[in-house]
């Protein structure tokens, strides 16, 4: 139940941030398309089942699109987000120490390293798709790798900060690895 | 048979991928296309709600800006009053004609409606400003959106009840008629999705004059926004070899980051013009399949 709240105020804060700051913030660049609202279904627990995890997906990418006008975008993106997540997951993490011990994905139960790697993967699956629908109405291929690349790189930029700014309390859920 | 089920009970997770992915892609064309998708609807009430409730406390930190502009719009008016001006004191005198039919009659084309904008985007390839006042308050499609001091912001491409969505002039598909102030010549004006800095004036004839820095205003072949209304500076002349056209680059009169409070303009005549338009067309291509 706590879990469910949690994630909850966490979709609504992540929301609220991508619709009335990112995008509001004055243009940076035509190429350099900062968002965030990823990092809810990165935090997501482990335990939520890989189809669950794809109809969260889609709903979160449809609020996202109520709000930006343009329906069915981020939530196609968003469902290529959380169809390899479980995929990297498992290629990442060893299963014993980490899914049987902590709650969700972070730096602590993943450690740094494997953890980056899990983010980068994802935020860029994510950008590709997302751009890509984008310019399949309208523009060049050298500008599609570009702006994939320079939106990519400025999500990471945010999204490490935030991992060290607000370490998650990494609570086990048995006393064995304590 | 059996197999087939077992088939899709194992890889089940991947077949609702592809169904969500599906619905998903098939949400985002069938908008593109008609701009008319059903949820949109409902989705435009709870959103701009929200939008709303957003846009009241932001409003606070923008009236200086919008005062200012206001302010300015005031002066402009303030000036055209005729107490301003003095009649010289000559041998003219007025003289009524006798003519019994009333040429100066005159009949309203534009009708101007309040409203502000509560959502807003300029970052992406297909901008949309989202407006408080919907099919209730009269608002149509193709009525055209002017900013508060009176540039033009974009058309009203489709209603709710209490809210309204306007295709800005930062949309790739947006194509708006417009002039050159000096000499009247029109062109099309585009965007190109890159610079939300820099719109597109298309179709100018290089025997035009045109320097750097010369005013656009709204053309009065448009059948949407009001003739005069300014649209832009010349910032930028690209003279393409190729063909008979310039290229301009044309810097937008509204800020579009920051707008507050716009005016909605009713063509009042659109209907009639846009259905002449569309049976002429139709009756000439009639007649060039059954020749008389």
């Amino acid at each position: 139940m706590k879990e469910i709240i949690r994630n909850l105020l966490r979709l609504v804060l992540f929301l609220f941030i991508e619709v009335f700051v990112l995008h509001k913030m004055p243009h940076l660049h035509r190429f350099i398309s900062p968002s965030l609202y990823f990092l809810f279904l990165f935090w997501l627990p482990f335990s939520i089942s890989p189809r669950f995890l794809l109809w969260i997906g889609l709903i979160t990418g449809l609020l996202i699109d109520y709000f930006l006008q343009s329906p069915g975008l981020h939530a196609s993106a968003c469902l290529w987000l959380c169809f390899l997540r479980p995929f990297i997951i498992g290629v990442l993490a060893p299963r014993e120490s980490s899914e049987f011990n902590y709650r969700e994905p972070s730096p602590q139960s993943l450690l740094w390293a494997p953890y980056i790697i899990y983010i980068t993967l994802l935020t860029l699956a994510h950008h590709t798709w997302l751009v890509f629908l984008e310019w399949l109405s309208f523009g060049s291929f050298g500008d599609f790798l570009i702006k994939v690349l320079a939106s990519t790189a400025i999500s990471l930029l945010l999204i490490i900060p935030i991992e060290l700014l607000f370490p998650r309390s990494n609570r086990f859920r048995t006393n064995v690895g304590g | 048979m059996r197999n087939v089920i077992l088939f899709i009970r194992r890889y089940l997770t991947f077949f609702t991928f592809l169904f969500l992915q599906i619905v998903s892609l098939w949400f985002l064309y069938s908008f593109n296309q008609f701009h008319q998708a059903q949820f949109l609807q409902t989705a435009n009430e709870i959103t701009g709600e929200v939008n709303k409730r957003y846009k009241n406390f932001e409003n606070f930190f923008l009236q200086g800006e919008e005062n200012r502009r206001l302010h300015r719009v005031n002066d402009s008016l303030l000036n055209l009053l005729s107490q301003q001006l003095v009649t010289p004191d000559t041998t003219r005198r007025l003289v009524t004609d006798t003519v019994l039919i009333d040429s100066s009659r005159q009949y309203r084309r534009y009708y101007f409606r309040p409203a502000s904008v509560v959502f807003n985007s300029t970052n992406s390839e297909k901008n949309y400003i989202q407006l408080d006042r919907g099919s209730l308050h009269g608002i149509t499609e193709n009525m055209s959106v002017l900013n508060s001091d009176g540039s033009a912001v974009g058309i009203v491409v489709h209603v709710s009840p209490r809210f309204a969505q306007v295709m800005s002039l930062l949309h790739v598909r947006q194509k708006v008629n417009v002039s050159l102030q000096k000499t009247g010549d029109f062109g099309t004006l585009e965007w190109d999705g890159k610079d939300p800095g820099l719109l597109l004036l298309k179709g100018l004839p290089k025997s035009v004059p045109v320097k750097v820095g010369d005013p656009v205003v709204a053309s009065r072949y448009s059948f949407n926004f009001p003739p005069g209304y300014p649209v832009g500076t010349v910032a930028e002349i690209i003279s393409d070899k190729s063909t008979n056209f310039y290229l301009l680059k044309v810097k937008p009169a509204a800020r579009f980051n920051n707008l507050q409070h716009v005016f909605v303009v009713e063509n009042l005549q659109y209907a009639e013009q846009a259905t002449l338009d569309q049976e002429t067309r139709k009756r000439i291509e009639d007649s060039k399949r059954t020749p008389r």
